[in-house]
């Protein structure tokens, strides 16, 4: 293909996000501004950044990949992942808001009354930012490298300069506007060519991608189309598995709770996880029919190992020519947007971390932020160079685990349990942090393949959030005497709505 | 009953103004309101609290566990159920279709309707705090 398209597409995406970054420093000028955007983002335009936020590169390019190589069972993910908007939005949405708190290390804080839960959950926040972050540089270079015959380090590269470059001139507000927009940006790109393809396979016919006759790597349709991993060992905790991760994870993602506190109030906070929900079930629609079309048009990328790359072969291979072109640069562009927006919000989240309990010691504010920021890239972006090859989502999906056996027993029993001590909060987040981040190792260093030891350390969540959970309950229980004495107050002020004339102090 | 203008009959002793002892004098400062009990964490304000804090949980863990029976039921069928793969429906089986399109509008309507509730708790809560 002509890769002077992707580099346009690149470049024009890059521009536009510097541009809208640079008009959004317009309103930034205070620290509160760097941070939370002052929490006056309405939710309409809030529940674009988050979804444009959160339709990471492993949304755009990766289901697709996966659902061309494995088929149905991929399909969980995507499901997964806007489920747990659903969980998020009934059990923390409004309380998180109403809590008052910049990042995840407050809100541990103020309502555990404990510094060293607020640095273990400081610490937790970076290993899995970083964990998230990694793959993202990963994916950019090997998304880039496709379209635009960068060199592999050079995508990765690149995606953590703009992303520096803006967060170092605008912080959270101007990722706002950027966000949102890149949300429509990886719509439409996906959509648009989305559009073509479809009318190019009635016209050949229409056969199906599940059909038992299409047979590609060995797997019949029937055997691919299957939602249940049957060939595998334990297709059904694998799944449920997967379900526990991506349903909890979600809300103990840095980037996703950092967002919750633009909302101006708590009833904002629920309106823009209902619209969050509706764009990410807009989205998750499209990706799959990509990885369908692909087993009929390229069934090579299966045996080559390139299943990531479908999303950016199909034009060439479905349209052709110039046409094809143009639709594989609308897709390039769409995936860079969604690494850079990923990179952009977990930065930020990470970032603000790191200013408050590491760097705000030495700088003050602004300044703060921004050399905080830089040292958020740098790490992931290095661990990337260096790594060993691992698949994006399988990455990702561990720091799901991660999150829901840390963040997601911590927020669920803080809010909705008044007896949890911060001795309780302590355990359960060293236990759980521990266990997933054994899985996350062994997965990365060891790799196992068969048997339920390798299936338990796959998909950790099943047994580790309950772990969590449990050890947070039973400590707390032991240390009840410890319960925090302000504890009553700060339910007051998560769950009364801000109509109640209350002090908030 | 008010004495204004009335002449006294002659041979009765003087009337005497029976008053409540609470319009003595003004009452210190307004009364209570459920929102100050609240402040205060009065067991009253505790009470209110509870119903609410009680009301949404009630909402969210119903929520949750609509999700639980419906999507999080979907491995277990397709499990039982393998013809749901075999049978087509627009080209695709019909558990991928469920699965790829199907689960995301039943998520928004479980958001939606969890929005609305959740609103009416809060707005019942209010009302009760302010109509005090």
């Amino acid at each position: 293909m002509n890769i002077a398209y992707g580099i346009g597409a690149v470049a024009v995406v890059t521009v536009a996000t510097l541009v809208i970054g640079t008009w959004g420093l317009r309103f930034s000028r205070t620290t509160s501004d760097f941070f939370v955007a002052s929490r006056s983002v309405r939710p309409g335009l809030n529940a674009w950044a988050i979804s444009g936020e959160y339709l990471s590169g492993a949304s755009f390019l990766g289901v697709a990949g996966l659902v061309l190589a494995y088929g149905g069972e991929m399909l969980w993910y995507p499901v997964g992942w806007t489920a747990g908007y659903l969980v998020l939005l009934a059990l923390v949405a409004a309380p998180l808001r109403r809590s008052g708190a910049y990042t995840l290390p407050d809100f541990a804080e103020a309502r555990l009354d404990s510094r060293v839960v607020r640095t273990l959950s400081s610490v937790l926040v970076v290993a899995i930012g970083w964990l998230y972050l990694m793959p993202q540089f990963r994916g950019a270079g090997v998304a880039l490298r496709s379209a635009t015959g960068m060199a592999p380090w050079a995508g990765g590269a690149v995606v953590a300069g703009v992303v520096l470059a803006n967060v170092l001139a605008g912080g959270m507000r101007s990722i706002t506007f950027v966000q949102a927009f890149q949300y429509w940006l990886k719509l439409t790109a996906l959509l648009v060519p989305l559009m073509f393809l479809l009318v190019v396979w009635l016209h050949d016919g229409g056969t199906s991608p599940a059909a038992s006759s299409t047979v590609v790597g060995g797997a019949s349709g029937f055997d691919w189309a299957n939602p249940l991993d049957v060939a595998g060992d334990h297709p059904l905790y694998t799944t449920y598995s997967l379900m526990v991760a991506t349903f909890l994870g979600t809300m103990g993602l840095p980037h996703v709770v950092v967002r919750y506190y633009t909302n101006p109030d708590g009833r904002a906070a629920r309106q823009t996880t209902l619209v969050v929900l509706a764009l990410l079930g807009l989205f998750y629609v499209l990706p799959p029919v990509y990885g369908a079309l692909g087993r009929l048009y390229a069934p090579d990328l299966v045996s080559r190992g390139a299943t990531d790359s479908v999303v950016l072969e199909l034009p060439q291979r479905m349209v052709g020519g110039v046409g094809g072109d143009v639709l594989t640069a609308l897709l390039t562009g769409g995936a860079f947007a969604a690494f850079l927006a990923t990179s952009s919000g977990l930065t930020v989240a990470v970032a603000g971390v790191i200013s408050q309990d590491v760097v705000s010691r030495r700088f003050e504010g602004v300044t703060s932020f921004r050399i905080s920021a830089a040292v958020a890239v740098a790490v992931p972006l290095a661990m990337a160079l260096v790594a060993r090859d691992v698949s994006v989502a399988t990455v990702v999906g561990l720091a799901f685990a991660m999150a829901a056996a840390t963040f997601c027993p911590l927020l669920v029993l803080g809010i909705w349990w008044r007896g949890l001590t911060a001795a309780g909060a302590f355990a359960g987040l060293v236990l759980g942090g521990g266990l997933t981040g054994f899985a996350v190792v062994d997965r990365l260093v060891v790799g196992r393949d068969s048997g339920w030891f390798a299936a338990l350390v796959a998909q950790p969540a099943a047994w580790a959030v309950p772990a969590s959970v449990l050890t947070m309950v039973i400590v707390s229980r032991l240390t009840r005497h410890r319960v925090p004495a302000h504890v009553g107050r700060f339910m007051v002020r998560l769950h009364t709505p801000e109509a109640v004339q209350l002090d908030r102090s | 009953m008010s004495d204004r203008g009335e002449p006294r009959p002659v041979g009765r002793p003087a009337r005497v103004r029976v008053t409540s002892p609470h319009t003595e004098r003004p009452r210190r400062g307004p009364r209570p309101t459920v929102a100050s009990e609240i402040d205060a964490q009065s067991e009253l304000g505790e009470i209110y609290l509870a119903a609410l804090l009680r009301a949404q949980l009630r909402l969210a863990v119903s929520t949750v566990s609509v999700l639980g029976l419906t999507i999080g039921a979907l491995p277990v069928l397709f499990w039982l159920v393998p013809g749901l793969t075999s049978h087509h429906v627009l080209g695709m089986p019909v558990s991928w279709v469920v699965l790829a399109f199907g689960c995301y509008p039943v998520l928004v309507l479980l958001a939606w309707r969890y929005v609305r509730s959740a609103e009416r708790n809060e707005r019942e809560f209010t009302q009760v705090v302010e109509r005090w």
